[in-house]
């Protein structure tokens, strides 16, 4: 007399966009096992249950950030959520809150590449110099100034867990602004003029109330509510020394 | 192809206890608004001489005017906590090319605070 | 665009945060709690209260600790409304509203203090 295998039961999220109709749960009964996580369950309801369910994730080892989702209504990256946390309960998975939904788990991130972009996240220089020239040179304290903002995966879960992004869909939001921060610490960097255009308006940092979630879900430690603080606090200083420049300027 | 969106709702911030945290939080303020508008009052009071004076402290000892207070009191306090635990992520502080750690500044934030409120009880009270 | 001005409220409401952290809890604990209970026995007679708070520094302290958390308050006002009532269109009237009564609140507070 055999044991019945344990059970875990999946409460999906779908969306068909050309299937019309509105969106729905479809419950899915999946294997328990001690060692699996969400990403496991979905992929063996995609394997065995249900081809048609849609879904992004990549390394499943939580650094490529494609697989964020709300887990319980929380954003998390699905590859790093066992199943143990929530067994013998239902576990309720939809795509990331705060982004438009193309279908099932998968969202239109768009949005967010453009933000990306916006604030040139890359090494900015007045000029190159030539590779004559040799490598930029770099202390590891120079290192530590950014290392923390560098270790954004893009998953996007700051911006599900920001209601200030919710609420305002221009903000730039808390991974792009935590970019931003990387390189203008960044002491290979000279582009920090350049970037705060779109830091120092109303949707940029300006947008920001402190709510702290951004940090919380972060699933890498970077603390862009850190960054955002920081920059809001540079401006800050900038404003002030322009105010008292005698006559002014822009 | 259609991309559903889904609106924020109106009571979104009962939607997570982070939320309704960040709420209150925000809410301490007008409190503390609030307490500083009796104060003022409590100010003019004095200047208004000692009958004047006497009189609202009467009204101060009222029910429900200390209640008030001790409400606004704990919000006060929340502010206060919640205020000096974040203040390390916006001013970060450099010794020797290491960052100062983070819980250094906030107990550092608290002793002052308990310096200068021990400071003004004794001026206004102990002496 | 740069947003120009929102730099200074922000200043505004750091530096009124930091003030209302630190002297806010004491002081309610003194006027609110202290004086009309009767705690500390003669500390709260008006002949001593009145030479306290008329010296100038005292003035300067009362003036900073009212003021300075009244726009803290604004700025936090601002926001939340906007937020929690989702009124985003009508963000330039809400600040307005905000911010021009906290200044009424401080030239009040100013009117007040020079008369200790």
């Amino acid at each position: 007399m055999t044991m019945p295998e344990p059970t875990v039961s999946l409460e999906i999220f779908r969306y068909q966009p050309d299937g019309g109709g509105p969106s729905t749960f479809q419950r899915y009964q999946v294997p328990y096992h001690e060692d699996w996580v969400v990403l496991d369950a979905i992929n063996y309801i995609k394997d065995q249950l249900d081809g048609t369910l849609a879904y992004r994730w990549s390394c499943r080892m939580g650094v490529c950030g494609s697989c964020g989702m709300m887990i319980n209504g929380v954003p998390k990256l699905s590859c790093a959520t066992f199943l143990k946390e929530y067994y013998p309960h239902p576990i309720r998975v939809e795509p990331l809150a705060n982004f438009p939904i193309e279908r099932d788990l998968v969202i239109v991130l768009d949005d967010f590449m453009k933000k990306l972009s916006q604030v040139q996240p890359w090494i900015v220089r007045a000029a190159e110099p030539p590779l004559s020239a040799g490598e930029y040179r770099q202390t590891p304290e120079q290192l530590d100034q950014y290392k923390q903002f560098s270790m954004c995966l893009n998953c996007m879960l700051c911006y599900a867990a920001c209601p200030m992004y919710g609420l305002k869909p221009l903000f730039l939001g808390p991974a792009a602004i935590a970019l931003a921060h990387r390189y203008n610490l960044d002491s290979r960097d000279e582009g920090r003029a350049s970037r705060q255009d779109v830091l120092a308006n109303e949707h940029g940092v300006w947008d920001c109330t402190l709510v702290g979630e951004c940090t919380t879900v972060c699933p890498a430690d970077v603390d862009p509510a850190a960054a955002i603080q920081q920059i809001k606090l540079s401006t800050a200083v900038d404003w002030i020394k322009r105010a008292l420049r005698p006559g002014g300027g822009a | 192809m259609k991309a559903l969106v889904r609106p924020m709702p109106i009571l979104w911030w009962l939607r997570s206890r982070a939320y309704v945290l960040f709420m209150v939080r925000e809410l301490t303020s007008v409190l503390i608004a609030a307490y500083l508008v009796v104060f003022l009052i409590f100010l003019q009071r004095i200047a208004g001489g000692p009958s004047s004076y006497e009189r609202y402290l009467h009204w101060l000892a009222q029910p429900a005017v200390l209640a008030f207070h001790l409400v606004a009191l704990a919000a006060a306090l929340y502010h206060s906590v919640t205020w000096l635990q974040l203040t390390p992520m916006t001013v970060v502080i450099r010794l020797r090319d290491r960052r100062v750690p983070a819980a250094t500044i906030v107990a550092a934030n608290f002793a002052v605070w308990g310096a200068l409120s021990v400071l003004i009880l004794w001026l206004i009270v102990g002496t | 665009m740069r947003r120009s001005a929102e730099p200074f409220w922000w200043l505004l409401f750091a530096a009124g945060g930091t003030v209302a952290a630190f002297l806010v809890p004491v002081s309610i604990a003194l006027t609110g709690l202290a004086a009309p209970l009767g705690w500390g026995g003669t500390a709260f007679q008006h002949a001593r209260i009145a030479a306290l708070v008329s010296h100038p520094i005292a003035r300067l302290y009362l003036f900073v600790l009212i003021a300075l958390p009244w726009f803290h308050a604004a700025h936090r006002i601002r926001f939340t409304l906007a937020e929690g009532l989702q009124l985003h269109q009508a963000g330039r009237l809400l600040a307005v509203i905000c911010y021009g009564t906290a200044s009424v609140g401080a030239a009040l507070a100013l009117l007040v203090v020079v008369r200790l």
